[in-house]
């Protein structure tokens, strides 16, 4: 539908920011491009209706080289959503949204008509809001004008910058779901630029992820999630955001929460009371502000029991290992295998401890999972 | 305060006679204006389009403005002339630099984004001029205009000197005769006139801002 081929854009000033970038935009897709600020998102959009043209390569949409195509045809043909709204500030709602019909000669009934059944589209009722002014209207609702002029025209392709970005989190998400709601009515080729990670995977059916003027990676979310390129494309979505997507629980959602624990200056024999009574054959030593110092078995135990004097601090003994809550739960069995540990405390980034990883917690964990998957499939 | 109900006798006793003068006055600022915005205009969008001839237009504007008014009008009435097509003539020349200059930076005060928005839904470079960018740089122009006119209206007392009538007429005639009547009441009134157009056109300015 919308393909770029062997493009680089070069500014007059030198400055390259697109590196010889292929890409293919599938027919009735969202395709959402994302990158760090100034990665040539803006750049790369601006190439498919000739607000841009590029250095070297071409750019078909439809089979056709846009450079043969009158880039004022070209633009009526494509919706597009500037990044930063742009409604004429003059003109009043209905006379935005019905810039392109007019520029293609629609009649005005035709117009009129059109331009309510776009505001219905997006719940903003056109008695009230038609001859408003852009400045009467709120920030959220400003941009759902702003998308429905792209769409006045009926273009087959769309081309929307960064159209949700002014809004606060909870008018964004529900323009993400009207616009995921729209597109399923709709089927528009949509090129969509943003630098929202979580807004990307909600409406993408394809992913392009940026970086200095390059393509790093290509693919559904599903795959992006699932085989991160490289460092970068992990980086960018975030480990908390692999681990909740790739299915693998970081070890804060499987440890024992409060593990049971002595403080330095214990005897032995208050130390053997407790863990005969919590059931179990080791304990964790801590400091008063919950430091980890180290851990003491029951047969260390027994071995020093003799000597009265003896404190916990003086048998314990240190551990070479520990994890983090975000540590993924993977990660930390390989790391128990390895050692040949029984259990591993969890250290949150002050050093406190937060709990600790057993064996008898995964098994646990991993007992609720089959459980509920169990259940899904019945 | 004699000179207050002096003036007023002059005023009632006079009455057409000023009124005709009067209607004189503005037609010809009118007529000067009206010229300077059909040159000034474009000359703005040109200046808007062209950095290089910007700078060119503008100065040579400005050297126009700094001319003593006495002497541009005597160099006119050289050319067209005595009477009052000479006084338009006149008139139009002052009026060009703020009408230019503010049509150009009116141009550039608007948001770029509106442009490139315009320019991303289809319009062409005229329906862009037409259509987004001198409508928003309307309340630029209109304050072009409204400093235009003032000083034209000023200006405009002088036409008796190259042949012209206007508000000017009994100001030098008042001087002539020592009659100190006849001189307040053309300018008092020319500068009713100025402050009236200062105050209408403010107004529809402030209209078009909000
Ligand atoms: N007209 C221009 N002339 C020179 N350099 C430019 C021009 N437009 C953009 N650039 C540069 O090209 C690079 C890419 O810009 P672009 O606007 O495409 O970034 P982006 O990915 O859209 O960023 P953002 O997320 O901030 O919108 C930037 O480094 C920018 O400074
Ligand atoms: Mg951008």
């Amino acid at each position: 539908m919308i393909v770029l081929k062997d493009i680089t854009k070069k500014y007059d000033n030198g400055f390259e920011a697109l590196k010889n970038i292929s890409l293919h935009c599938n027919e009735g897709e969202i395709t959402a491009l994302i990158g760090p600020s100034g990665c040539g998102k803006t750049t790369l959009m601006k190439l498919i209706n000739r607000l841009n043209n590029p250095t070297s390569g071409s750019v078909f949409i439809k089979g056709k080289d846009i450079s043969e195509i009158d880039p004022v045809e070209l633009r009526r043909s494509i919706g597009y959503v500037i990044q930063q709204i742009g409604l004429f500030p003059h003109m009043n709602i209905a006379k935005n949204v019905g810039t392109v019909p007019k520029l293609l000669k629609w009649d005005k009934e035709r117009i009129g008509k059109r331009v309510d059944e776009l505001l219905n589209l997006v719940s903003l009722d056109p008695e009230t809001y038609r001859n408003r002014l852009p400045s009467e209207l709120s920030g959220g609702q400003q941009q759902r004008v702003g998308v429905i002029r792209a769409l006045a025209a009926d273009p087959s392709v769309i081309l929307m910058d960064e159209p949700f970005s002014a809004l606060d989190p909870i008018s964004r998400e529900q323009l993400q779901e009207e616009l995921v709601r729209l597109q399923r009515e709709i089927k528009k080729t949509i090129v969509f630029v943003t630098h929202d990670m979580d807004e990307a995977l909600k409406i993408a059916d394809k992913i392009v992820l940026m970086k200095s003027g390059e393509i790093v990676q290509h693919g559904t979310p599903e795959e992006i999630l699932r085989h991160p390129a490289n460092e970068f494309v992990e980086d960018f979505i975030g480990q908390k955001r692999l681990k909740r997507y790739q299915g693998i629980p970081p070890v804060s959602q499987v440890m024992v929460e409060r593990p049971i624990t002595v403080t330095p200056n214990r005897g032995l024999a208050e130390s053997m009371r407790i863990m005969e009574d919590k059931k179990v054959d080791s304990i964790i030593v801590v400091d008063e502000k919950n430091h980890l110092l180290g851990y003491v078995t029951v047969f260390d135990i027994v071995k020093a029991y003799q000597n009265e004097d003896t404190k916990i601090k003086d048998i314990m003994h240190s551990f070479n290992t520990t994890v983090n809550p975000d540590t993924p739960l993977t990660e930390a069995i390989q790391l128990m295998n390895k050692l040949q540990v029984p259990y591993l405390p969890v250290l949150n980034e002050k050093g406190l401890l937060e709990g600790l990883l057993t064996r008898g917690s995964i098994v646990g964990y991993v007992g609720s999972e089959y459980h509920s998957i169990k259940e899904g499939v019945v | 305060m004699e000179f207050i109900s002096d003036f007023f006798d002059y005023v009632m006793n006079n009455w057409s006679h000023l009124a005709s003068l009067t209607l004189d006055h503005i037609l010809m600022v009118i007529i000067g204006l009206a010229l300077a915005l059909m040159v000034g205009i474009p000359l703005g969008i040109i200046c808007f389009k062209n950095e290089k001839l910007a700078k060119v237009i503008l100065a040579t504007a400005s050297i126009i403005q700094v001319f003593p008014s006495i002497a541009l009008l005597g160099v006119l009435m050289i050319f067209f002339g005595l009477g009052f097509k000479t006084v338009v003539v006149g008139l139009f020349f002052y009026s060009l630099l703020p009408i230019i200059r503010n049509t150009y930076v009116g141009l550039r005060e608007v948001d770029e984004n509106i442009s490139l928005a315009g320019k991303g839904v289809g319009m062409t470079v005229t329906q862009l001029l037409l259509k987004v960018q001198l409508p928003l740089s309307l309340p630029f122009l209109l304050a072009g205009v409204r400093v235009a006119a003032v000083i034209a209206v000023g200006v405009a007392t002088l036409a008796p000197f190259i042949g012209g009538d206007g508000l000017g007429r009994d100001i030098v005639a008042g001087i002539n005769t020592r009659q100190a009547d006849k001189i307040y009441a053309g300018a008092i009134i020319a500068a009713s006139l100025a402050i009236f157009a200062d105050i209408t056109i403010g107004r529809v300015q402030k209209r078009l801002e909000t």
